[in-house]
């Protein structure tokens, strides 16, 4: 191997790197050492700090950091999925900790009653935790001070089964949100609800979308000051993508941001709006992106996470895939799908953008969370968020004016050549632009991308970010396709399968200083869970065939684990029960885009079943059960 | 009822004001008399409550216009979109022996014309009956059980499943419709 490091963490070198990057991640990783874990070899970049020169314990790591008022200090609840603002989902709980993680029991367990994909949060704020199921979306309340978690109360927001219908990727939720005594959520036929968290009482419930045409809810809202930030699912249906403002006191809608259309649907205001680059510069390019009317149908959806940075009072997310995802129906760069935007959380004004995957070929919705955190770049110190992309690049970007940093490529890619760090500008590959009559081959990453929607998580003691990500590839072929509300509007054949390493998914350690991966930990199938990370330097995470593991958060060294009953695509939490221990808690339950396949129980025979998975993850019926449960583990007394 | 004390008192006040309508039953209507009751609901099929022939359906199920102008509108309509080439996606799979609403070719016509209530939308006055049909065909064919004659032996698109020619016949089996609770 010759010097991986250097080559591979450089940015936007066209083709050399592609080679690089190959030779990376197929050749230059060691396979799997015993326990599990694949170590990269480094070779130190003369530039950068030295990978893994992680400070001993109990100090921060130097170079970066979590901005404290994005980050406040641990109380041993979980009151949000993302744990925090900056998005760390990490837990100041040492309890549990690497020497002590192997001994790890279950403590209890409770039914979900429901049969397709857990992608809640478990909530844990006092003696209650809170998740909520996938349709019918019921909020259950356990109660931790009974024996065993009894139920405390449960609530049924009575969603209508209609809308499981426009639901692209299994109805699922990813989770309640506790702010101020209630708890508010989303439902799949687009409602929010706020439900007080002692009783269970329904406070108010709005109507924030119609399902009628194609928009649903999945994503956890996100609760800012007075309001309650909510936005749509819906791109593979046509909706037209939006992020709302709900007034915390009685659900009305104080603002919504569109991301497409012109600019006083959009809330750009000129006087306000400054984006680092020229081509977000001019007059509702949301309507001229497109071809004429196109923007009403338009998608760029807001499905992600956000994040929020108090000092700056910014909050940040991505949008979605554009509609449909057949790109020849669509000429332009269909702003403001597929990017990011910065606003103003009390009027929702826009203050930049930078556009992920102009023009999208793939379905690579760029959604995917925006981490806070304060960097020292080439000298300086800067405040950026860093987001692995479902494109294959870790980005870099300034949280103050929207510049690019850095777009390094975390995992193997064809569909792309780079980002070009002057234009900001993603390279589409010539050779790979889909054409009608045509099938290309091998894409990578394929549409769920190197990195779906599982949310990654930052250590504020390692200095390390642990990304769930996987390599696949697929074919696809783009198709006529007509709009018609609450039918899907896609326009594409697509089959996935694996890509070139011997593993599909992996969880990583990304050093976001150094810039490169420093581990991983092979999985066979993609990786559709969460992370968590402690001080205790336990990350943990789940596998679609069940195995919810402890990993070392300096090795990679698998530390514990521990079969569920069906596969995991939830996110870990960790929390201080009301008895003073420590505890971890995690949703079981196959399901969503990748498990369609076994909770849906799709036929793999074809292969372009849950729009490509069918050709690749068949195998998984016999590794998971169906069901939903909470799991939750402690030390042993 | 009125016990014995208050009854007089009532009757002068129901006499006065009428109020008592109310309070009159008829007690000698017959319960309407009807055979049978459908075992599961939405007139799902199985064995057990045969489904009435339609006369028309025949025709389609084994000529080869038919069954690959359903091809063809199956896409047009987007039922791809969710139920991808019969292996399934929000909607159940189409190419395999369970049918929550029933798969003989009545029902499969039914359920695109009323709707399910997962999430089926409702194709009624917005495909021509002829289509419908035609589509319903090729729903047949997809699990092989249209005529093996009359199916198309390739697509034009990516290769997806098997030739519809390949595929085995899947006989009919009915489920309970499929609750999520
Ligand atoms: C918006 C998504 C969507 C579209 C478009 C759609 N379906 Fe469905 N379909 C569903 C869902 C969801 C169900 C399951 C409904 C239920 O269980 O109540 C279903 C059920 C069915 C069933 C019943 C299956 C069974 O097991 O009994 C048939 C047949 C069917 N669809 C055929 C079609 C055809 C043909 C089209 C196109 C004309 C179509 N669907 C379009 C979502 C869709």
């Amino acid at each position: 191997m010759n010097d991986p490091a250097s080559a591979c963490t450089r940015v936007a070198r066209p083709i050399s790197w592609m080679i690089a990057l190959a030779s990376c991640t197929v050749v230059g990783c060691h396979p799997s050492e015993p326990n599990g874990a694949t170590q990269l070899n480094t070779v130190a970049n003369p530039t950068r700090p030295a990978p893994g020169s992680a400070p001993p314990p109990g100090e921060g790591p130097a170079n970066i950091s979590v901005p404290d008022s994005a980050s406040p200090p641990e109380d041993g609840q979980w009151t949000m999925p993302s744990r925090d603002y900056a998005n760390t989902r990490f837990s100041g709980l040492d309890e549990i900790n690497t020497a002590n993680v192997g001994k790890l029991q279950l403590a209890f367990t409770f039914a979900t009653g429901t049969l397709l994909g857990q992608e809640s949060a478990v909530l844990a704020v006092g003696d209650t935790l809170y998740f909520v199921t996938p349709y019918p979306n019921i909020l259950y309340a356990v109660d931790l001070n009974a024996p065993g978690g009894g139920l405390k109360w449960k609530f049924d927001p009575k969603a209508d089964a209609a809308s499981q219908g426009v639901a692209c990727c299994q109805p699922v939720s990813r989770g309640p949100v506790y702010s101020n005594g209630r708890i508010f959520y989303n439902t799949t036929d687009a409602h929010t609800v706020a439900v007080d968290a002692a009783t269970g009482q329904l406070q108010w419930k709005t109507r924030v979308g119609d399902f009628n045409y194609g928009e649903t809810f999945t994503m956890a809202p996100l609760v800012v000051k007075d309001k309650v930030l909510v936005g749509n699912s819906g791109a593979e249906f046509g909706a037209r993508g939006w992020l709302a403002a709900l007034n915390a006191s009685d659900g009305s809608i104080a603002w919504r941001a569109y991301s497409t259309g012109p600019d006083r649907d959009v809330l750009i205001d000129p006087s306000e709006f400054k984006p680092f680059y020229p081509q977000y510069r001019g007059t509702d390019l949301g309507v001229s992106q497109f071809p004429p009317d196109h923007w009403k149908i338009g998608g760029g959806t807001v499905w992600g996470w956000i994040s929020y940075d108090p000092d700056l009072d910014l909050i940040y997310y991505g949008t979605s895939n554009p509609s449909p995802w057949n790109h020849e129906v669509r000429p332009g760069d269909n702003l403001w799908t597929n990017g990011m935007f910065a606003r103003d959380p009390d009027d929702g004004h826009a203050r930049w953008f930078y556009q992920i995957s102009p023009h999208d070929l793939w379905d690579h919705s760029a959604v995917n969370e925006n981490l806070i955190l304060d960097m020292n770049w080439e000298g300086k110190p800067r405040k950026v968020v860093v987001r692995p992309d479902r494109n294959g690049y870790m980005y870099v970007i300034d949280r103050v004016n929207g510049e690019l940093l850095a777009a390094d490529p975390f995992t193997y890619i064809t569909a792309s050549k780079g980002v070009d760090l002057k234009t900001g500008r993603l390279i589409h590959n010539p050779d790979k632009i889909p054409s009608q009559g045509k099938v290309v081959r091998e894409v990578c990453p394929n549409s769920p991308g190197a990195k779906d929607w599982t949310p990654s998580s930052f250590s504020k003691r390692t200095g390390l970010m642990y990304v769930p990500h996987n390599e696949m590839c697929m074919d696809w072929e783009i198709k006529p396709v007509s709009y018609i509300a609450g039918t899907g509007y896609l326009g594409v054949n697509a089959r996935f399968y694996p890509g070139p390493g011997d593993h599909i998914g992996e969880l990583m350690a990304w050093d976001p200083v150094a810039r490169r991966k420093l581990w991983s930990v092979p999985e066979r199938w993609p990786v559709w869970s969460g992370t968590a990370v402690t001080a205790g330097d336990v990350v943990f995470y789940g596998n679609l065939e069940g195995w919810f593991k402890a990993v070392h958060a300096r090795t990679g060294e698998v530390l514990w684990q521990f079969k569920t009953a069906s596969g995991i695509i939830g996110q870990p939490t960790t929390f201080r029960g009301p008895d003073g221990r420590q505890y971890v808690a995690i949703l079981s339950g196959i399901g969503g885009w990748a498990g369609a396949i076994v909770s849906s129980e799709l036929d793999e025979r074809d292969p372009t079943a849950a729009k490509g998975f069918g050709n690749m993850v068949g195998e998984l019926k016999k590794q998971s059960g169906i069901g939903g449960m909470l799991y939750v583990f402690a030390l042993p007394r | 009822m009125c016990s014995r004390y208050l009854a007089s008192l009532l009757l002068i006040g129901c006499s006065v004001l009428a109020g008592c309508e109310r309070e009159q039953r008829a007690f000698h209507d017959q319960a309407p008399a009807i055979q049978s009751v459908s075992p599961t609901s939405f007139r799902a099929g199985g064995k057990s409550q045969p489904v009435a022939k339609d006369p028309e359906a025949d025709k389609y199920e084994r000529n080869a216009f038919h069954i690959s102008e359903g091809k063809r509108y199956y896409e047009w309509y987007n039922c791809y979109s969710c139920h991808a080439a019969g292996g399934g996606d929000i909607g159940p799979p189409l190419m395999d022996d369970r049918w929550r609403y029933g798969g003989e070719i009545e029902q499969i016509y039914s359920s695109i014309v009323e709707g399910r209530p997962n999430g089926m939308p409702s194709f009624a006055g917005r495909i021509p009956d002829q289509q419908v049909w035609q589509i319903a065909a090729y729903v047949r064919a997809m699990a092989g059980n249209a005529a093996k004659t009359a199916v198309p032996a390739r697509g034009d698109e990516m290769k997806n499943t098997k030739p519809l020619t390949q595929i085995p016949h899947t006989p009919v089996r009915t489920e309970r419709p499929k609750t999520q609770r």
